[in-house]
């Protein structure tokens, strides 16, 4: 399957061609290089699962993929489009969203708030419009609310909207950044360890989300996870990555059974 | 030579002096930053406070005199003793040393953890209390400070530069005889941090607060020898300053002073405190005495800081201090 | 059973999203209203004016302003007085060059002026964050002090570097100066009041005050979500410099009429402004009203019970106020960090159950 045309899963979901493409990313932080010549990319419509052991540097890997590192060496290619450097804020107006490893809400303000946040990109009205308050921006601020809204019912948060998000407990914390990512409805969403610190009922309802946003919405979705269950279950493709170099890179049960792979987790030492 | 250049060195002199004083004062700053996260805003407040109860003490005044004789309608001053500044600068680091007790109990016990603009902000608050309770105890009318320091003009350098230069440098005695007792205060305390077990200590706790508990060290016990330290420190600037110019309210804008020095330095370094003073204290003497007249004067109300925020700008950490790295 | 809430629910988001969605809530505002622009006008007497009123009016927008900017977008900022002078001696500027021009124009103006010089020493913080910023704010504040002390043509090279409000009118009534009515005075600032808290509550609840509260509470997560922290911070000192100018217009023009920069705008005045934010309540309009409120009147009312009352010393009742509120800012910050505000929300909390436990 590594033709750029899409195809069909077994379960009736469309794969599309080529989104994402990661060319020889080389990345480094004074003397420590994160990561190594890494190659992969990623297709529309499918969920792709970024492992490795910790450390092997997944999250920088997702932090290139969203802009917010640039690489020093390597290209990113965003829908056969060599991506120039943008500033991180500009990185959102792409239609790529993420999620965080350690929970980055705004924690003094409401769960509502903080879904409308992420809708803070496509509200245009001019601060003079919104000092007025009464037209434009209302009917804006309305439009939006109902966007958001909508998301809240998806991941049935609906009795915490107006909680401040300082007060949940840590899984609806992880389910309102995802609402949050949601709002801006778009069209490659990252996920930083959705499943870390939950127990199997919390897995289960968040595995179902993710499959239902990937499924209704059409959403690609790259994540990273270090469930295998969650990844097996879940994913399409998988990329392998230990001390940041790409190790694997494949199906499931590709990856399942590649030797390197198991090197890795096992901890055969290498160098 | 020419006359301006022997003007801009007595000038430079004297910025190098005032600079150690600074430092001196940015050093109290320091160390609770360093041992708590907390930016002692009150600082300079203490100094004046300190510097007050030296003088209530040695003076014999009655503490609360003024609030004592408004609801009793007495007229009370003065015990009428005069005791000798040895006793008095112990009595007051033993009072101090209380007040950092107290401090540390009722305030700072119930803020840990948070950030440290809240803790900045209650240190404003505790500096507006400690200048109220200050001037109810010992009166707000400012005080004739002597505890036997040098003072005057340094007549062996005015003399060898006059046989030099052909003018002669006024060095005033006091400047010196602070500038040596700072150093030493510098250095004794350098050593302290880096060398000991309790400097270690408090430095761990600097560093985290969680992992310093986890391996034993007592914060409380580390926090009331730091603002006692800090205490201390305060109380030989009020002295060296309330020698200088009296002691009045003034003194408590020191700690104004302190903080360009503090930005320019870096929050977590000594080292960065004495570079820091010794640039503000040369810098702003030289900047009035050279573009100051061109501008109107009185540059130094905001030379330190404007330099600070340039620094800032193009090094947000300060010269020595740490890189602030913020991950996501 | 004050708040009789059955039946009183928001069938639209635009009825939810309304500053005052409980009824009751509303008619109580529009009470204050009323009171506040029909009512107290007739009672005013030069004393409670001068004492009272006009004070927490004028340090009332100062205070929304400086929440902007602090409560809001947690950009601390001790420059408070400093822009207050710049409001101040803007419309000293403007008032003497073009004396033919409305008071209001003016005022807006040294506004827009304050908006601009703000702007300028913002820029700073997007490299310097947190409470850095707050002492790199005192270089403008200890700046703009001097300026305004040492630069002749502010003050219009008087001997003395004092700078006096002339007699100006509005609608024929004279607002400036020393003929003003109380009622005039009151009314003009009331209505710069009203203005400013609309002005500041339609801002903070749109897209503009989710900007500047993601940045408050994870300025990189901001970023990453698509907030332009240079926009959003400086459209932050902007807006708050716009009303703590136009506060220090008011303060100089209609308020003390003449003013000397040192003592007025010193750095005891931005303390007090982030007094009354930080006892109010950060990032909440009606905090800024309660905190102005405490801080006006408590001098105020020690120096009745105390001085006049109690026959005490005047030093002694300042002294007094010093502890009072230094000690009050340190319960507020480890008891309850959103101030007043939210101790009275808590108490409508509550009220909206009673006479129930829960």
């Amino acid at each position: 399957m590594n033709n750029s045309d899409g195809y069909v899963t077994d379960d009736g979901r469309t794969i599309g061609g080529v989104v994402m493409e990661m060319k020889n990313i080389t990345l480094r932080f004074g003397g420590v290089t994160a990561i190594k010549d890494i190659t992969f990319d990623i297709r529309e419509g499918e969920i792709r699962a970024i492992i490795g052991p910790n450390g092997a540097g997944k999250s920088s890997m997702l932090n290139v993929v969203s802009g917010f590192y640039v690489p020093q060496e390597g290209e990113v290619f965003f829908r056969g489009v060599k991506r120039p450097p943008v500033k991180p804020f500009e990185v959102a107006r792409q239609g790529i969203a993420r999620t965080f490893q350690n929970i980055a809400l705004f924690e003094g303000m409401s769960v509502l708030d903080n879904v409308m946040t992420g809708r803070l990109t496509q509200m245009k009205a001019g601060i003079l419009s919104q000092a007025i308050w009464r037209g434009k921006a209302e009917q804006e601020e309305v439009e939006n609310r109902e966007i958001c809204e909508r998301v809240i019912d998806f991941l049935e948060i609906q009795s915490i909207r107006k909680t401040p998000v300082s007060r949940l407990p840590y899984g609806l914390k992880k389910r309102v950044e995802l609402a949050r990512a949601l709002a801006s409805e778009p069209k490659l969403l990252l996920l930083d360890e959705p499943m870390a610190g939950m127990n199997v009922e919390e897995k289960e309802d968040m595995s179902r989300f993710i499959l239902d946003v990937n499924d209704e919405f059409g959403t690609t979705i790259a994540l990273i996870e270090h469930d295998m269950g969650v990844v097996m279950d879940l994913s399409d493709r998988v990329v392998v990555m230990d001390y940041g170099k790409k190790i694997g890179d494949g199906t499931p049960d590709e990856v399942r059974n590649n030797q390197a792979v198991i090197d890795a987790y096992l901890g055969v030492s290498h160098d | 030579m020419p006359d301006q250049l022997v003007y801009a060195m007595e000038v430079f002199l004297n910025g190098l002096m005032a600079g150690v004083l600074y430092a001196l004062v940015a050093l109290g700053f320091v160390l609770i930053y360093k041992a708590s996260g907390i930016f002692n805003y009150a600082q300079g407040v203490m100094a004046l406070f300190a510097a007050m109860t030296l003088v209530g003490v040695m003076e014999g005044q009655v503490p609360f005199s003024h609030l004592i004789n408004a609801i009793l309608g007495t007229k009370v001053h003065h015990f009428g003793w005069h005791l000798p500044a040895l006793i008095g600068i112990v009595s007051t680091v033993v009072i101090m040393v209380v007040l950092a007790w107290l401090v540390q109990r009722i305030i700072f016990k119930h803020l840990v953890g948070q950030e440290p603009i809240i803790l900045f902000m209650a240190t404003i608050g505790l500096a507006y209390f400690m200048e109220g309770f200050g001037d109810m105890m010992w009166g707000s009318e400012i005080k004739k400070l002597d505890v036997g320091l040098p003072q005057g003009i340094n007549l062996w350098i005015d003399e060898t530069t006059y046989n030099i230069f052909d003018y002669g440098f006024f060095i005033d005695n006091l400047d010196i005889f602070a500038t040596i007792i700072a150093a030493i205060l510098v250095g004794g305390l350098v050593i302290f941090s880096q060398y000991t077990k309790e400097g270690r200590a408090m430095r761990a706790v600097a560093d985290d607060h969680q992992a310093a508990l986890s391996v034993g060290v007592s914060l409380n016990f580390i926090w009331i020898m730091v603002w006692s330290v800090a205490g201390f420190v305060a109380l030989v600037a009020g002295i060296m300053w309330g020698t200088k110019s009296g002691v009045q309210f003034s003194l408590s804008l020191i700690a104004l002073k302190a903080l360009p020095v503090l930005m320019l330095g870096g929050f977590t370094s000594i080292p960065g405190a004495i570079v820091g003073g010794l640039i503000i204290g040369v810098g702003e003497k030289l900047f009035e005495f050279t573009v100051g007249p061109l501008i109107g004067g009185a540059t130094e109300n905001w030379f330190a800081y404007v330099l600070a925020l340039l620094v800032l700008v193009f090094r947000p950490q300060g010269l020595f201090g740490e890189k602030i790295i913020e991950r996501v | 059973m004050f708040y009789r809430e059955a039946g009183d629910f928001s069938k639209t988001y635009r009825e939810d999203s309304q500053t005052f969605p409980i009824r009751f809530d509303r008619y109580r505002y529009y009470a204050v209203l009323l009171i506040a622009f029909a009512i107290i006008p007739f009672f005013l007497n030069d004393y409670w004016v001068n004492a009272i009123f006009l004070p927490f009016l004028i340090y009332s927008i100062a205070a929304i302003g400086l929440n902007i900017l602090t409560g809001y977008c947690g950009q601390v900022s001790l420059g408070t007085g400093g822009f207050m002078a710049v409001g101040a001696y803007a419309t000293y500027k403007l008032m003497t060059s073009f004396p033919e021009v409305s008071m209001v124009v003016h005022i807006l103006l040294a506004g827009g002026i304050t908006a601009f010089v703000g702007v300028l020493f913002g820029l700073p913080s997007l490299r310097i964050k947190g409470f850095y910023l707050a002492v790199a704010t005192l270089a403008a504040q200890f700046f703009l002090v001097w300026l305004f002390n040492r630069v002749p043509w502010f003050y219009n090279n008087s001997a003395s570097g004092q700078i006096n409000s002339p007699e100006r009118t509005l609608l024929g009534v004279p607002i400036t100066g020393a003929n003003t009515e109380p009622w005039a005075v009151y009314l003009f600032c009331l209505v710069f009041v009203a203005l400013s808290a609309v002005i500041a509550r339609n801002l903070t609840r749109g897209a503009m005050g989710r900007k500047w509260m993601a940045i408050r509470d994870m300025d990189i997560a901001a970023e990453i979500i698509g907030v332009n922290p240079l926009t959003a911070k400086l459209s932050a000192f902007a807006i708050s410099s716009f009303f703590v100018g136009v506060s220090g217009a008011l303060f100089f023009s209609v308020y003390l009429g003449a003013v000397e920069v040192g003592e007025v705008f010193g750095i005891n005045k931005s303390f007090l402004v982030l007094f009354m934010i930080i006892i109010g309540g950060l990032g909440s309009i009606f905090g800024s009203f309660a905190g102005a409120a405490f801080l006006v009147l408590l001098p105020v009312l020690l120096k009745n019970v105390l001085v006049t009352g109690l026959g005490w010393p005047t030093d002694i009742a300042a002294h007094l106020e010093f502890m009072i509120v230094g000690g009050l800012i340190i319960v507020f910050l480890i008891m309850e960090p959103h101030g007043i505000a939210q101790l009275w929300r808590i108490a409508k909390e509550k009220l909206r159950l009673w006479p129930f436990p829960h």
